[in-house]
């Protein structure tokens, strides 16, 4: 295990802001990490990275402990923090130099490892220039570069795409997923797409609770408990007559040859709909079954935190 | 450690802070011994008395200024959790900072000894000017001015905003360096207290080594307020883990 997470918990004076989370995550997993704002994300990213100390359980991150051996820890992991912060009146490269001193004193290899991180985050037209002049996208791969930098087996990310253009924002998730590919990887975001498109494994937190820990495709299928399939005639149908259907719960209306029904077992459910269409010679134009999206899921799953 | 300090001494070159730390320094002092009213031509005395005077509360100001941005700006812009996230202890830190500030001071300091230099050219008399006394006023006043960056970065530390910063630095550092020899001459404390509060405070220190005498006594005295701020700076910084 890269990173094994046990009974982690925070407490600001009486509120639980992470409360008693356990996960592992494997070496070359992507973990995406979600939840509302203030589900207690950052602070158990903020723990993992020794910048806060947990009110309780640990975890261990490459079998190193973040509450005995927090130098150690620091060594193996690259940390994007929230809002990546940087210094805007040093050089791209000045600053990354920093960052390796600190890391690696004295180490011949830095030139060489700068501008690797440099070619990796595409920051080639712009590293003469200061932090501070750069547009927002190229401060955030300032930001990777630096996390990058060490050649961490782990890579810690709190939101490392908000602010980012679309073009931006495919650059950067293809980047994490290369990275997934020899490092472990934490990032929390609020955009689902991003989830179903780079992570191995979701988990959701709110209330600084776990609310689930899983594939983003089981994750669908585990609470899709009730199917919606929208159908639309060639000829006016009427919504009672549908509702005879055996397996449809309820139907909304859109037009008279236009409906969505919902009801239980997608599979049986198109096939009885086709049959009455037969039944009735009234063609149909189109039948879609329409799946949870992982925006449902999240939403069903963090109000029912919150209730 | 080296790192930090490399990259505080960068930040205060590539920026106005250390030739306007420098020159300001130079030019107020010059001015107050060789132009000002009471200067040394006019007075026809060859000492650096006066110099020695007001060093002290030209670096109430000037010291806090220099330091207000080390911490209180890491604070503000976020950086210090980048910082307190990179394989560093919370000691470090503060010394790599620390030790930048005090090599700034240095620079300020050396070009004052010029001064002396000056001074000693425009004496006339046979017997030059008491060396052992100026000697000992030097090392007196960088020991004062590495107290009042510590005093400096230990304000800086505790906000994030640097005018408090500086202002709570300018404050420490009059109250340790005035306050306890005004509070020691009030009448109540008359007999023996009053010497007690005096030594607690820096200038029965500076006054002491400016004598000349270089006490083993008071150098631990600055070392000791030094490590003292040192510490509640570290403090400071670790109050994020309560």
């Amino acid at each position: 295990m890269s990173i094994s997470v046990q009974q982690l918990s925070k407490t600001y004076g009486e509120q639980k802001a992470v409360d008693a989370i356990s996960f592992e995550v494997k070496k070359g997993e992507i973990l995406g990490f979600l939840g509302p704002n203030g589900a207690g994300k950052s602070t158990t990213m903020k723990m993992l990275t020794g910048y806060l100390p947990p009110s309780s359980g640990t975890a261990l991150l490459n079998k190193l402990d973040i509450v005995s051996q927090p130098l150690e820890v620091k060594r193996c992991v690259g940390y994007l923090p929230e809002n990546n912060p940087l210094y805007y009146d040093m050089y791209v490269k000045e600053f990354l130099a920093f960052i390796h001193q600190i890391h690696l004193p004295g180490d011949k290899q830095m030139q060489k490892n700068i501008q690797q991180a440099i070619e990796l985050v595409g920051l080639q037209a712009e590293q003469h220039k200061k932090i501070g002049q750069l547009s927002k996208g190229y401060k955030q791969r300032v930001g990777l570069a630096q996390a990058l930098l060490h050649h961490p087996d782990i890579l810690i990310l709190d939101e490392p795409t908000t602010g980012l253009d679309p073009n931006q924002l495919a650059d950067i998730r293809q980047l994490i997923k290369d990275l997934g590919k020899e490092k472990t990887i934490i990032f929390s975001t609020h955009i689902m797409q991003e989830v179903e498109a780079v992570c191995d494994r979701v988990i959701i937190i709110s209330k600084g609770r776990l609310v689930a820990d899983d594939r983003p495709g089981n994750l669908q299928s585990r609470l899709s408990g009730s199917v919606a399939v929208e159908v639309e005639f060639a000829a006016p149908a009427s919504a009672d007559a549908l509702r005879q259907l055996e397996l449809v719960h309820r139907i909304d209306t859109h037009s008279e040859t236009h409906f969505t029904l919902h009801g239980k077992d997608s599979i049986q459910l198109r096939k009885d709909l086709f049959a009455w269409a037969v039944s009735q010679h009234n063609p149909l134009l189109t039948i879609k079954q329409e799946t949870k999206s992982l925006e449902d899921i999240f939403q069903q799953l963090t109000a029912n935190a919150a209730r | 450690m080296r790192a930090i300090l490399q990259k505080e001494i960068n930040l205060f070159f590539s920026s106005l802070i250390a030739y306007i730390s420098m020159s300001v320094f130079f030019i107020v002092m010059g001015l107050n011994l060789f132009v000002f009213e009471g200067n040394i031509p006019d007075s026809q005395y060859a000492t650096l008395d006066s110099f020695f005077t007001l060093a002290p509360w030209v670096l109430i100001f000037l010291i806090p200024a220099i330091t207000m941005r080390t911490f209180a700006d890491e604070r503000q812009s976020g950086t210090l959790e980048l910082l307190s996230t990179q394989p560093v202890t919370d000691t470090q830190i503060v010394l790599g900072k620390y030790l930048a500030t005090l090599l700034l001071w240095l620079f300020t300091f050396l070009p004052t000894l010029l001064y002396f230099v000056a001074v000693k050219q425009l004496s006339l008399t046979e017997a030059p000017i008491d060396s052992g006394a100026t000697w000992g006023s030097y090392i007196g006043l960088f020991f004062l001015g590495a107290v009042f960056a510590a005093i400096g970065i230990f304000a800086s530390s505790v906000t994030g905003n640097q005018i408090v910063a500086f202002l709570a630095g300018v404050f420490m550092c009059y109250l340790m360096y005035d306050a306890f020899f005004r509070i020691s001459s009030l009448p109540v404390f008359s007999g023996q207290l009053d010497y007690l509060i005096q030594a607690a405070g820096l200038n029965a220190h500076y006054d002491s080594i400016s004598r000349g005498v270089v006490d083993t006594r008071d150098i631990i005295y600055f070392l000791s307020v030094i490590a003292l701020f040192l510490i509640a700076t570290r403090t400071a910084l670790e109050s994020r883990k309560w």
